[in-house]
């Protein structure tokens, strides 16, 4: 467990996300999850994530986020948020909302729940069923947000924006307030798995963009203090690069349904990297030692011209996962940034999608894209 | 934007967990999908809040407690919770 002569192991991380399940109810287009989604036997067991949730809290973590997938269809849910709450995490429930009935909600709520944060897939019924691929699932939705403020718990809610529903962050804004959430993310769509399958189907213009930027900016002066918004903006139109995940193994990890553990839930999709499971060695282990965290963690791997760019550690060169979609290799600049060889054929890909019809969606499945 | 009057009096938000971070030692306010970490004088001022006094009763406390100038430390009371009323921590 010593770091290497030398070596200042890495701060702690703050957050842990697990992915209890890779099933789900509802089919979204841009779901986060991989294009081979991992099936109920190949879960892990009760007593694993216990003991996840027992390394978590000795490495210092302090919130953990049940997310999915459908985290609720776990049957061992309220087991795991006692737990988390007796090691003093906070416990954070990322939900579709279509799975829990009240007294099953009320059942989390006793076991010590701090937070939900539930999807909406539009702010109304029509475009919301077409993109879960579920009927009535927004009416459902929306009586839950009402049993989460019912049962005194603060909500979130998380909207994902694309070229059907940009135009409607306002009314998505509007039905924040009305449902009681104190917080909303409007998230443009990521193209990573079954998004980057779909990202012709999704892509706003720029137009589209750039009202659903002024809405968000207009309420956020408006609503100081009652509703608090974050903007997840679009990779393809932007500049700069976020930085991914608050850089490559600096804040967070990301366990899949079978163990693995990941920096980002989108990094099994470079090609040739290992992901050390929790089946195999503890957490404390994995964020210092495991190969998949070194090999992009600070800024030492970098390319030029991140290398010697005043930005390197506020961006910490962007998104490997991004590198590698656009550029075929996670190795390079994010061609999001400007200063990427790459950057100008991206804007001009995202142009050319939103300007075409858009084509079907391939509806994420367990049979694979 | 909006500075909180005198009389006003804060809350914590449901939600929200101050707690001791045992592994960085130092306070933190557990949030939802946030964590902020809180310094001493931060701490000072957030865990005597409790619903009932008001920013003017805090303001006197900690004046008098760190036999400070109330006129600074009201000023720096009043940013920490503005900016904890516009994240949401607070209610007021
Ligand atoms: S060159 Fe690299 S570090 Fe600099 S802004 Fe671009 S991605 Fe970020
Ligand atoms: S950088 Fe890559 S690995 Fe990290 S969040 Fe982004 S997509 Fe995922």
């Amino acid at each position: 467990m010593n770091a290497l002569p030398g070596a200042t192991p890495p701060a702690p991380p703050l957050a842990i996300l697990l992915e209890l399940t890779h099933r789900c109810p509802l089919a979204c287009p841009y779901c986060s999850n991989p294009l081979r989604l991992v099936g109920m036997r190949q879960e892990l067991a009760t007593e694993d994530w216990l003991r996840v949730l027992d390394q978590a809290a000795e490495l210092g973590i302090l919130q953990v986020h049940f997310s999915g997938g459908e985290p609720s269809l776990r049957k061992d849910l309220p087991q795991l948020i006692a737990h988390a709450r007796e090691r003093g995490l906070y416990s954070n429930l990322i939900t579709s909302g279509v799975a829990l009935d009240r007294a099953r909600l009320a059942a989390l709520v006793e076991a010590g729940l701090d937070h939900v944060q539930l999807s909406i897939q539009d702010s109304e019924a029509e475009g919301a069923d077409r993109i879960a691929h579920y009927r009535d699932s927004h009416r459902k939705k929306l009586a839950f947000a009402g049993w989460v403020s019912e049962l005194g718990l603060p909500l979130t809610l998380n909207a994902v924006v694309h070229r059907h529903n940009a135009g409607r962050v306002p009314a998505m804004i509007e039905l924040a307030l009305e449902l009681g959430a104190g917080r909303l993310e409007v998230a443009h769509t990521q193209y990573y798995g079954w998004g980057l399958k779909n990202r012709a189907a999704l892509m706003p213009t720029r137009a589209q963009l750039d009202l659903a930027t002024a809405a968000v900016q207009e309420a956020r002066e408006r609503l100081r203090g009652r509703l608090v918004i974050d903007y997840v903006t679009p990779d393809y139109y932007a500049r700069r690069p976020k930085a991914c995940m608050g850089g490559w193994a600096q804040r967070f990890l990301n366990v899949t349904p079978e163990g693995k553990v990941l920096p980002c839930h989108a990094a099994e999709t470079i090609p040739g990297m290992r992901f050390d499971s929790v089946r195999e060695r503890s957490l404390a282990d994995i964020w210092q030692h495991s190969e998949a965290f070194l090999r992009y963690r600070g800024t030492d791997w970098m390319p030029a011209p991140c290398r010697g760019c005043e930005r390197r550690e506020i961006d910490w060169g962007g998104c490997r996962c991004q590198a590698l979609a656009l550029s075929g290799s996670a190795d390079r600049v994010d061609p999001v940034c400007e200063l990427s060889p790459d950057h100008e054929a991206v804007q001009q890909l995202a142009m050319r999608e939103a300007a075409e019809p858009a084509p079907p969606f391939v509806y994420r499945s367990i049979k694979g894209a | 934007m909006s500075a909180l009057a005198g009389s006003a009096v804060p809350r914590l938000l449901p939600g929200m967990r101050l707690r001791r971070d045992l592994v960085r030692d130092q306070w933190v306010l557990l949030a939802p999908e946030r964590v902020i970490e809180l310094d001493d004088i931060a701490y000072e001022v957030v865990s005597r809040i409790d619903g009932v006094r008001s920013v003017d009763a805090l303001v006197d406390i900690l004046a008098a407690e760190f036999d400070a100038d109330r006129a600074q430390v009201a000023a720096d009371v009043l940013d920490l919770l503005d900016d904890l009323v516009a994240k949401r921590v607070l209610g007021a």
